[in-house]
């Protein structure tokens, strides 16, 4: 069907597959228009798209190394920032970030300035210059530049713990996702979301991930979209959201002066007996808190994510596969431009998603109603028999005010197109989108752990002399435990204590931002310093988290650096002591310092070789 | 100076004032975010729609632009890499 080799016909295969993925969704509304249940919609959608993830991870499989650790380094700019935005952009980015503005308003949006931020600073500092270096993982260049096995061992170790932080909250959300569209219990879906994610990764490593991941965001980002216009143009607020719901936004305002913002007190929340995760607004939509403090929380949290990404060894390595150093700095700008595309219409869709929930005006409109007329309305009955929504009549009025209706946050991505009445396909578009989202993010950080421990740990320190054979297969046994053992935690429901998401970017900031900088911008940093900077830096930053979280010690903050911003006080520390200790031991020999001179200039050969 | 040190020195440059541009749609007009929302821009208040999109599109022109000057820099010193490497 395609002449000439893979690479050149990528435009033509991708455009044939997105064709092929908007047939499917017309085939499903003609279905849906010709009786088929939404339960069947739903069920075609995951197990269809599944299947052609599985199909690619196969078709891609590999028994060479380079393929397998960085895709033979021949993935094209654009591609390559599909692949990345789909490994960056998580379950939750899919599913809960609209809901957290929705909640949160201007003050959760600084997660949006700081997911984004980070790219400048790796393209500006980091992925030019990895990419020179030809590793095949992140501890692969601290290991090289500082020299020895120890300052390897470390990076792993903060690598490992950041990362598997964040994977069991992708597992879950599989796991969420397709016990839902399947209708089976969830303890089943988290398993059958961890056998889509191996069937992607397992026999390809990282070029299966790669061309499985621009599948998964092409079907995420159309599945984002869609709703997003076809409710604007639906609900007549405009026919481009992005740059037209300036009045609705204004028009929030008004509604929420009219309605007042009111916070429960806890214990009336108890009382009424509200399901937990479920929650009313209370905070202004646009509205910025007045303060110093409000002000420096808002770019507190910024910092951490925006050095937390550009600390996170999944994303780094998707660089390590372009061609070229250029070609590794052009696929930054269009990573952030495909994740953009995303993150600038989660606001938009808060904004529909709320003004057609509370403007009385609207035939949407739930605030201000009578509630035994809303009670008649059959989604809002759908979701609160599923206890993700909730009506508590605190005034006993019979009227619905705002801070009575309470719903989780993950609800407006889901539950928006029922409100405004889209048809059920849309529904199961969404499903099959965040099942995207959540199996490509939980692919790269597996993989991201699995070929540190079988590169770094098994090849690199106990057995440098094993053949190519046995180092794939140790590396896909390692990526078939990793992803059980995140399962397994995921299976247990304790993700209440294992705490957010943001806590992978304090981990990964708090270790390895410092001495992944200063390994290519100060020739003095020494092994010394790294291995120092590395064990304080963590140490430091748990310390202050088990210190700071109410569910450990639960201390007053400092400064207002909570458990989110941990990242502040364990990237500080380690800056510090590497820098001191670095001053304090002898230079790095001759050999490093051409080694980093070489590293700064694009051209020429890679440090390491092709294959090592 | 030697022609990697010159190189070297131009690219230090760039990426100093590509950081001053990140910081300042980054941190510094969130400093200011209540007196940014008494102004409007496209009908949204200021500081919320450089949340929502602002500086997330300044992002975006800002790496593309940095690659851009980058190449420009390698080129002038003979460090642009052959298509083939």
């Amino acid at each position: 069907m395609f002449k000439g080799n893979f690479i050149d016909n990528l435009p033509k295969i991708y455009g044939t597959y997105t064709g092929g993925f908007i047939v499917f969704i017309i085939l499903m509304a003609i279905a849906e228009q010709a009786g088929m249940t939404a339960k069947t919609i739903g069920i075609l959608f995951v197990a269809f798209t599944v299947c052609i993830y599985a199909l690619i991870g196969y078709l891609s499989r590999t028994v060479q190394v380079d393929a397998y650790y960085v895709a033979g380094r021949q993935v094209p700019t654009v591609f390559n920032g599909m692949a990345t935005a789909a490994d960056w952009m998580s379950g939750a980015s899919f599913v809960a970030m609209a809901g957290g503005i929705y909640f949160g308003g201007y003050t959760y949006m600084a997660f949006l300035v700081g997911w984004t931020g980070g790219y400048v600073l790796v393209s500006s500092l980091l992925a030019p210059y990895l990419r020179k270096f030809g590793c095949y993982t992140v501890p692969d260049f601290i290991g090289t530049r500082y020299g020895g096995n120890f300052a390897r061992f470390c990076a792993v170790v903060v690598l490992t713990l950041a990362s598997f932080t964040y994977v069991t909250a992708q597992i879950n959300a599989t796991g969420t996702i397709a016990s839902r569209a399947l209708s089976i219990p969830f303890e089943l879906g988290v398993w059958v979301g961890l056998v889509s994610i191996l069937l992607c990764s397992m026999l390809g490593g990282m070029r299966a991930v790669t061309w499985t991941q621009v599948a998964q965001y092409i079907v995420l980002i159309i599945a984002y979209l869609i709703p997003v216009f076809w409710i604007s143009n639906k609900s007549g607020f405009g026919f481009f959201p992005h740059f037209m719901l300036g009045e609705e936004v204004a028009r929030l305002g008004d509604l929420e002066a009219q309605f007042g913002l009111v916070k429960n007190a806890a214990a009336d929340i108890k009382a009424a007996g509200v399901p937990g995760g479920l929650k009313s607004i209370a905070v202004s939509h646009a509205g910025v808190p007045e303060g110093g403090m409000a002000a420096w929380k808002f770019i507190s949290l910024a910092l951490c994510m925006m050095v937390g990404t550009a600390s996170l060894p999944h994303i780094l390595m998707r660089y390590f596969t372009t061609p070229s150093v250029k070609a590794a700095r052009k696929s930054v700008a269009w990573s952030l431009f495909f994740i953009a595309l995303l993150y600038t219409s989660a606001p938009m869709l808060a904004t529909l998603s709320k003004i057609s929930l509370i403007d009385p005006n609207l035939p949407t409109g739930i605030i201000g109603k009578p509630i035994a007329e809303i009670m008649q309305i059959e989604w809002v009955n759908a979701w609160i028999n599923v206890k993700q929504a909730f009506i508590a009549d605190f005034n006993g009025d019979g009227i619905l005010q705002l801070n009575e209706w309470f719903m989780r946050g993950d609800v407006v991505v889901l539950a928006t197109p029922e409100v405004a009445g889209l048809p059920y396909v849309i529904s199961g578009l969404v499903a099959a989108g965040g099942m995207a989202a959540a199996m490509s993010t939980a692919d790269g950080l597996i993989l991201a752990i699995a070929n540190a421990l079988s590169h770094d740990i098994y090849y690199k320190i106990i057995d440098p002399k094993a053949d190519v054979r046995k180092r794939l297969l140790v590396a896909r046994a390692l990526l078939i435990v990793i992803g059980a053992a995140g399962a397994y935690i995921a299976s247990m429901r304790i993700t209440s204590i294992l705490g957010a998401v943001a806590w992978a970017f304090d981990f990964a900031m708090s270790g390895l931002f410092f001495p992944l900088i200063l390994g290519v911008w100060w020739k003095r940093a020494t092994r010394q310093g790294a291995i120092a900077g590395m064990i304080a830096g963590l140490a430091s930053g748990t310390a202050y988290l088990i210190y700071v979280y109410p569910k450990f010690m639960g201390n007053a903050p400092w400064l207002g650096i909570d458990h989110l911003r941990f990242g502040i006080i364990g990237a500080s520390v380690c800056l510090v002591v590497m820098v001191v200790v670095s001053l304090m031991t002898e230079e790095p020999d001759k050999a490093t310092q051409q080694m980093v001179d070489e590293v700064r200039v694009p051209s020429g050969k890679t440090i390491l070789g092709k294959q090592h | 100076m030697s022609n990697k040190e010159k190189h070297w020195e131009k690219t230090k440059g760039l990426m100093i004032i590509t950081l001053i541009i990140w910081f300042v749609f980054g941190y510094l007009i969130f400093m200011f975010g209540s007196d940014l929302n008494t102004s409007s821009f496209m009908g949204y208040p200021l500081a919320y729609y450089m949340c929502a999109q602002g500086s997330i599109i300044a992002f975006v022109v800002l790496i593309f632009w940095f690659a851009n000057r980058q190449e420009k820099i390698d080129e002038e010193f003979g460090f642009t890499e052959k298509e083939d490497d």
